[in-house]
């Protein structure tokens, strides 16, 4: 049997690395549309400092674009490196859209960014502009494929089981494409990224104004950073709470979970606003609720009830046990595949197979299986609350923050007095860092939400490991650890360095302290 | 659906071979060229140049590797699951190579210290050199056969070490793959610079054009005389559910040759390699660099086909328990996902190699000192 150890070794270096590589995607995904819209006003005006802009924040977003590739071919590798089984038994489905991603989105991306770098002096503008966009559109496919892919994780639709194949097999292509999970988690992520890149732009551009330098560069940066992220972030709640919608539906649990309910409320359920959960007692042993407001977030009615923790403890222990059965019939019919009666008791409760296979991080064999066990396993299935209860809620709070910053920050700006506003500035300066922690609080409660599962109610986490030695895993952890906190020394220290000589960096004579750095 | 799965399944060993060689071919010279930058350039200014050969395009090559590794584990993810498992720490040393690339091209010349950008061309050596080198010493050990096996399951267990993987078939094939590489680097190089860049880089593309070509030989008598070779000894049933642990297979030396026995048309593929390699030899000698570069690129189709024609049907070959031996039969996805993988493929394939011979286009023409002095602040 596989070692606790090994899995949760597994599991950090993944968590590491994968919320490593989206420090960065964010930012790409959202600055690329910045500069899509900087050098649109540049073909449409003629005006050279809107080319500046582009080039400028073209060069930030170069430097974030290297770390984000550079980390990125990391996960693609780790599923087959870390995560075997894994790869073996959901490849059939989870396979094609990374590989469609590559073909559709990332040859695009890549392919373009080149000529969007290089090719200033050989294109014409409306040439140029055209590679831009083609970038952008690169960029936010890829996102839609890898989010097709992670969507089909949290709801495993359009698949089905193979006892031939020991796998998950696709039955529905288009099914797993228009996931409803895929595509609300598509929207929202996407929408926080283009809120990260436009508090990027708003708060250096913020920090130019509060030193009184490129004011007109700045100012100008400001306002598009103000314009596209009230967009953005308008459509990152929005759509955040549709994603809420899909969850009531795809992951009851989770929901659960984020919302520390543990009992079944009468229809329409109240929200809590702030809970103490007592995991041991399965309660919250204080809560602050709002009538009503969840069970309209989660089922978009009075009258349909969401079942609280407690509830569906109960039937995913009924399901364990069915789940036993089911795995038991498999070990079966693998002797026999031609057995007709098998095939056809196994069928009936093959649905519940994913919870027989929670038990195999207990027991080798099913004949070993106990009440107790089955008690274990259905506990398993109930994600830790209070993690999640409290990352859900600073993720909202930050995003709310947000809103009102972006929203001052668009109406001074449709004012025209935002730069005599040092109050605001500030504002969107220290704020700078918190687009990341929402989008990295977002992201936990979607993975550790799913747990104990990498499929939601298919394949448990605990059997998705490859069988390496713990030895090797400290090991790639400890070189993990290693080369990314160098290369993050190395990419913040570019990042400070060009973001404080700001448009003078590209040595146009036109910007502060261009003397000063003629040769940087 | 209009292939069968046999003929669906014989396709995906095609295409995995397109874009196999696809990789070799766009990404691999710049490997060639991140391998020969510190040789080739001897001071910053040709460095520069030799950097921004490749600048406006490694990123988009990078992305053949990318989409390999992606379609395998579409179409052939017990492939995946087992080899990349398998072979953690030459995957992971693949991987922490490659790290240097994105970082060392975009920020080695945003800095002006030269101890910075000396690192960073070190780096990018490492990130050009390592991973042929390793794929070299990968498809060494996938002729040999790989100690792994499987439980009822379908886990993978793999029973060999790392420097297990270092023996001398495997070095061979190394030299082999690294030569390839960076010989096909150096023509693009020589076809892309002038003056004494270009001169040492002919030097260098006839140095690790002969190695590739000795070292081809090297491996191809080893095959011929040495104890490697597997065969399926069961009936092969080729539409049947994708199961590894349904047939037998019995090591077989010189079983690596019977294909061309049975189908002497194959040979072309071995006679590719070489007619590619000498060819490319001559044109570039002759200063024929674009030439040289289409003929090296045929080369390379020879070199890698080869490999895969030898081992037809077998894509990893178990050396521990030969019965569970992974082949273009039994380790495939179901036959829906290879075929819309072969649609999604036949449809944006064709639209890549467009827009990329547009980007290259428009780059066209050498890099010189002139166009680095120009672009001090725009050029990597």
């Amino acid at each position: 049997m596989v070692s606790e150890q090994l899995v949760d070794l597994s599991r950090l270096q993944f968590a590491a690395t994968a919320m490593y590589h989206f420090l960065f995607v964010p930012l790409t995904l959202g600055m690329v549309w910045m500069l899509v819209i900087m050098e649109s006003v540049y073909v449409m005006t003629g005006k050279t400092i809107y080319k500046d802009m582009t080039r400028f924040w073209g060069k930030l977003f170069g430097i974030n674009f290297a770390l984000g590739v550079t980390t990125g071919i990391t996960l693609e590798f780790q599923f087959g490196t870390n995560w075997a089984y894994y790869s073996h038994y959901v490849g059939d489905i989870f396979g094609a859209p990374l590989a469609i991603e590559g073909l559709m989105a990332f040859f695009l991306e890549s392919t373009f960014i080149g000529l969007f770098f290089f090719g200033w002096d050989r294109l014409s503008r409306q040439q140029h502009l055209l590679v831009t966009i083609l970038m952008a559109v690169g960029t936010n496919l890829s996102a839609l494929w890898i989010l097709i892919a992670n969507g089909w994780m949290q709801n495993p639709v359009g698949s089905e089981f193979s006892y031939e194949t020991m796998r998950m097999e696709l039955t529905d292509f288009w099914a797993v494409v228009f996931n409803p999970v895929a595509q609300g988690k598509f929207v929202h992520t996407v929408s926080a990224g283009y809120v990260t890149g436009a508090m990027f732009v708003l708060s250096i551009s913020a920090w130019y104004l509060l030193r009184g330098r490129d004011v007109e560069f700045a100012k100008r940066s400001f306002r598009i950073a103000a314009a596209f992220g009230f967009a953005s972030i308008c459509s990152v709640i929005v759509l955040g709470d549709e994603s809420g919608y899909a969850l009531g539906e795809a992951q009851q649990t989770k929901l659960a979970a984020m919302e520390a309910m543990w009992e079944t409320e009468p229809a329409p359920a109240s929200f809590n606003v702030i809970a103490l959960p007592n995991e041991a007692g399965m309660k919250n042993d204080f809560a602050i609720h709002i009538p009503w407001v969840m069970g309209l977030i989660g089922t978009r009615s009075l009258d349909k009830e969401l079942p609280g923790l407690n509830q569906i403890y109960a039937l995913n222990r009924e399901r364990v046990t069915v789940g036993v059965e089911a795995v038991k019939l498999l070990e079966a019919l693998r002797k026999n595949p031609q057995d007709a009666a098998l095939r056809e008791a196994f069928d009936k409760v093959k649905a519940d197979l994913g919870f027989g296979l929670l038990l195999k991080k207990y027991v080798a064999s099913m004949d070993d299986v106990t009440p107790e066990l089955i008690d274990r396993a259905a506990r398993d299935t109930l994600p830790k609350v209070a993690p999640l209860f409290w990352t859900f809620r600073i993720m909202v709070a930050l995003g709310f923050a947000m809103l009102a910053l972006f929203g001052l920050a668009l109406w001074y700006s449709i004012k025209g007095d935002f730069a005599q506003r040092p109050w605001l500035l500030k504002w969107a300066l220290w704020f700078l860092p918190m687009p990341w922690l929402a989008c990295e609080m977002g992201w936990f409660v979607a993975e550790y939400g799913r747990q104990p599962w990498t499929i939601y109610g298919v394949l448990p986490t605990h059997l998705s490991v490859s069988t390496l030695t713990v030895e090797s895993l400290y090991g790639s952890l400890a070189g993990f650890v290693g080369f990314y906190t160098l290369l993050l020394i190395v990419e913040m220290y570019l990042m400070v360095k060009f973001a404080r000589q700001g448009p003078g960096s590209l040595g146009t004579g036109r910007y502060m302290n261009e003397t000063h750095h003629a040769h940087a | 659906m209009i292939f069968d799965y046999p003929t669906l399944k014989l396709i995906w060993w095609l295409l995995v071979g397109v874009l196999l060689v696809g990789f070799a071919i766009m990404d691999g010279h710049d490997m060639g060229v991140g391998t020969l930058l510190p040789f080739v350039g001897k001071n910053d200014e040709e460095r520069r140049v030799v950097i921004n050969t490749v600048g406006p395009h490694w990123d988009g090559n990078q992305v053949w590797f990318i989409t390999g590794g992606g379609a395998i584990f579409a179409a052939w993810p017990i492939v995946y699951a087992t080899a990349f498992s398998g072979f953690y720490w030459a995957m992971l040393a693949v991987l922490w190579a490659l790290f240097f690339r994105p970082v060392g091209f975009d920020y080695r010349s945003k800095i002006h210290n030269a101890t910075w950008r000396s690192t960073w061309d070190w780096g990018l050596f490492i990130g050009g050199a390592v991973p042929p080198l390793i794929f070299g010493v990968a498809f060494g050990n996938l002729l040999q056969g790989v100690p792994f096996h499987f439980d009822d399951t379908l886990v993978p267990y793999y029973t060999g070490s790392f420097w297990g993987l270092l023996n001398p078939f495997a070095l061979l094939a190394g030299v082999v793959s690294t030569a390839m590489i960076t010989f096909h680097g150096a023509i693009y190089l020589a076809h892309r610079t002038e003056g004494d860049i270009q001169r040492r880089s002919i030097t260098a593309a006839l140095i690790f054009g002969v190695l590739m070509l000795v070292g081809f030989t090297a491996a191809g008598l080893w095959i011929a005389n040495g104890s490697i070779g597997y065969a399926i000894t069961s009936a092969v049933d080729t539409a049947a559910l994708p199961n590894p642990l349904a047939k037998t297979v019995e090591l077989q030396p010189g079983a690596w040759l019977t294909n061309y026995d049975k189908a002497p048309l194959t040979m072309l593929v071995p006679a590719l390699g070489y007619a590619g390699g000498i060819a490319a030899l001559l044109l570039v000698w002759k200063g024929r660099t674009l030439a040289a570069f289409v003929a090296s690129s045929f080369a390379i189709v020879g070199v890698i086909g080869t490999a895969g024609v030898s081992m037809f049907p077998f894509v990893m070959p178990s050396s521990t328990v030969p019965g569970a031996s992974l082949t273009v039969w039994d380790a495939v996805s179901s036959h829906r996902t290879l075929g819309i993988m072969f649609w999604a493929t036949l449809i944006f394939m064709p639209i890549i190699v467009a827009y990329t011979s547009w980007a290259y286009k428009v780059m066209a023409g050498k890099v010189t000192a002139a166009y680095i002095r120009e672009n001090e602040h725009s050029a990597y």
